[in-house]
């Protein structure tokens, strides 16, 4: 999933304060699971804004909506009514909802209330990890199922470099040395094979660096 | 100079001499006498002198620039290259640059992350690994081509060296490391600071036992410790170091005024226990921020003169 972590309240009720009506959008998929933007963190969002505003003496009105997904034409519309009764949209989707909702609503302001962290998953409860970078060519097949281009923080392809030591990343003793996890798991399969040859460097085109992406689905086209 | 050696350190090696090579770290400015000054105290008593690239990823003198100025005093110059801060189109064109200043060697590195250094909020780079890297500068000098194949009107012939370390986990996997990067094109090779003896000689033991050094020249790194806090401070602090307890025990028990003294007697104990590995070709000492003490320590490892070339 997209994991994002809400913006801190301070930085939200700064970039709502202009507006006197303002309608809080939760995100009912990626960001719900990752507890940043779904129908309860809009609420208690919400509540939190009234009171901070209350306590300056500023009277906001605050409207609160959730939709399943703000990434897709099909649910953003549900929200139009309720856009067009405010002057400024919180989206507490990812980045990509947040730019859906903008070309959506070209007059409107839509403002980010959650930053997007990564694409990862939920490691175990209360810890969520990035896993993918979506450099847009997976090699996962080569690496056991471990991908060095994310989780080796210098995205090493060809083994691990001299910082790791007990399991861990010279960068943080917090973090995996993603390629003590490649052997453990390489040795498990019984392809260490794969780590004795050489791996040419990465075609980064597929990648952010060739530009922003695109995907064209002519099957899909009417 | 042998027509068919590249470098005089090449040189040195294919001579079969225990070679020696030092570490010159550049300045945290522009000063060029900073470098010459530390060339100085290296010049007659090693065979090259290795310059970092932005070591701890602290902004510093770019090591081309400092391996010029070293390479004018007469020096050779072993330049660092890591993956960091480059994209592959900056390091061929600051190869080529490189060779062009009359620069012979190159060691290749990954990089040590940027959220070491002073300014962790900066990007990296790492488009290509070290092993790309290696086998980038091979293809350059062997078969004259780019990266895309292009062919150069000038190849760039480099000594090409790269960084071992058997202190750093799994340690089963760093022989295969080893033997990947002599595969990729790897001349020489720098290892990371030996204390660990033990581990050490097992990692030769399965280096040897695969004929990796029958391929390669190995370089025993080697860095005196100047105080018991120096020590226990590589030992947790520094990536990829190992000092074992009863090291730091023997640099504590004697009085503070001492423990330099006790250092430079540990190094010149490795640097002999070193000498007797068979496929241990030279050390490069470390001399961290000391380069004062290079000649003492080389002329009391008896390894004066250095051989000219």
């Amino acid at each position: 999933m997209i994991v994002g972590e809400q913006k801190p309240i301070a930085e939200i009720k700064a970039m709502v304060a202009p507006y006197n009506k303002v309608l809080i959008l939760g995100c009912g998929t990626c960001v719900k699971t990752c507890f940043a933007g779904g129908e309860d963190e809009a609420a208690v969002l919400t509540s939190a804004l009234r009171l901070a505003f209350k306590k300056d003496g500023k009277n906001i009105e605050i409207e609160t909506q959730t939709i399943e997904r703000q990434c897709e034409d099909g649910f953003i519309k549900e929200s139009a009514a309720a856009v067009s009764r405010n002057e400024a949209v919180l989206s507490l989707a990812c980045g990509a909802g947040v730019q859906d909702m903008a070309r959506r609503f070209p007059v409107t302001p839509v403002l980010p209330g959650v930053n997007t962290t990564f694409i990862g998953v939920l490691e175990k409860q209360g810890l969520f990890t990035e896993e993918c970078l979506g450099c847009g060519h997976c090699e996962l097949a080569v690496f056991g199922g471990v991908c060095p281009v994310t989780r080796c923080s210098k995205k090493l392809l060809n083994g691990p470099c001299g910082g790791s030591r007990d399991g861990k990343c010279e960068i943080s003793p917090d973090t995996d040395c993603a390629w003590q996890l490649i052997i453990a798991r390489l040795t498990a399969l019984g392809q260490m094979d794969n780590l004795r040859t050489y791996i040419p460097p990465k075609d980064w085109r597929t990648s952010h660096a060739g530009g922003p992406r695109k995907l064209v689905r002519e099957d899909h086209i009417i | 100079m042998n027509s068919t050696s590249i470098s005089g350190l090449q040189q040195v090696l294919e001579g079969g001499d225990f070679a020696v090579t030092a570490e010159c770290g550049p300045p945290r400015g522009a000063n060029t006498q900073v470098v010459q000054k530390k060339g100085e105290l290296l010049r007659g008593n090693v065979d090259a002198v290795n310059v970092t690239d932005n070591q701890t990823a602290i902004v510093r003198m770019s090591s081309i620039a400092a391996s010029a100025s070293l390479l004018q005093m007469g020096l050779e110059p072993v330049m660092q290259m890591v993956c960091r801060d480059r994209n592959r189109i900056a390091l061929q064109s600051d190869i080529l640059g490189a060779y062009a200043l009359g620069l012979r060697n190159i060691l290749c590195l990954s990089g040590d992350h940027q959220s070491f250094g002073s300014q962790p909020d900066s990007m990296n780079v790492f488009d290509i690994d070290s092993m790309n890297l290696i086998r980038m500068v091979r293809t350059m000098r062997d078969d004259g081509l780019d990266m895309s194949g292009f062919k150069l009107d000038q190849a760039p012939r480099m000594f090409i060296g790269a960084a071992a370390n058997p202190f750093a986990d799994p340690f089963e996997y760093r022989v295969i490391r080893l033997a990947k990067k002599i595969e990729a094109g790897a001349d020489f090779i720098q290892t990371q600071c030996i204390y660990n003896m033990d581990r050490f000689k097992e990692w030769m033991h399965m280096a040897r036992e695969e004929g990796l050094t029958e391929k390669v020249y190995i370089l025993a790194g080697v860095t005196p410790l100047k105080s018991v806090g120096m020590a226990r401070f590589m030992d947790s602090k520094v990536a990829g170091m190992d000092i074992p307890e009863e090291t730091i025990q023997r640099m504590a028990s004697v009085p503070k005024e001492n423990a330099a003294a006790e250092g430079i007697k540990i190094c010149l104990e490795t640097i002999a226990e070193l000498r007797d590995i068979q496929g241990v070709s030279g050390i490069h000492l470390m001399a961290i921020e000391w380069e004062e003490k290079v000649a003492e320590i080389i002329e009391a490892a008896n390894l004066l003169p250095r051989p000219a070339f």
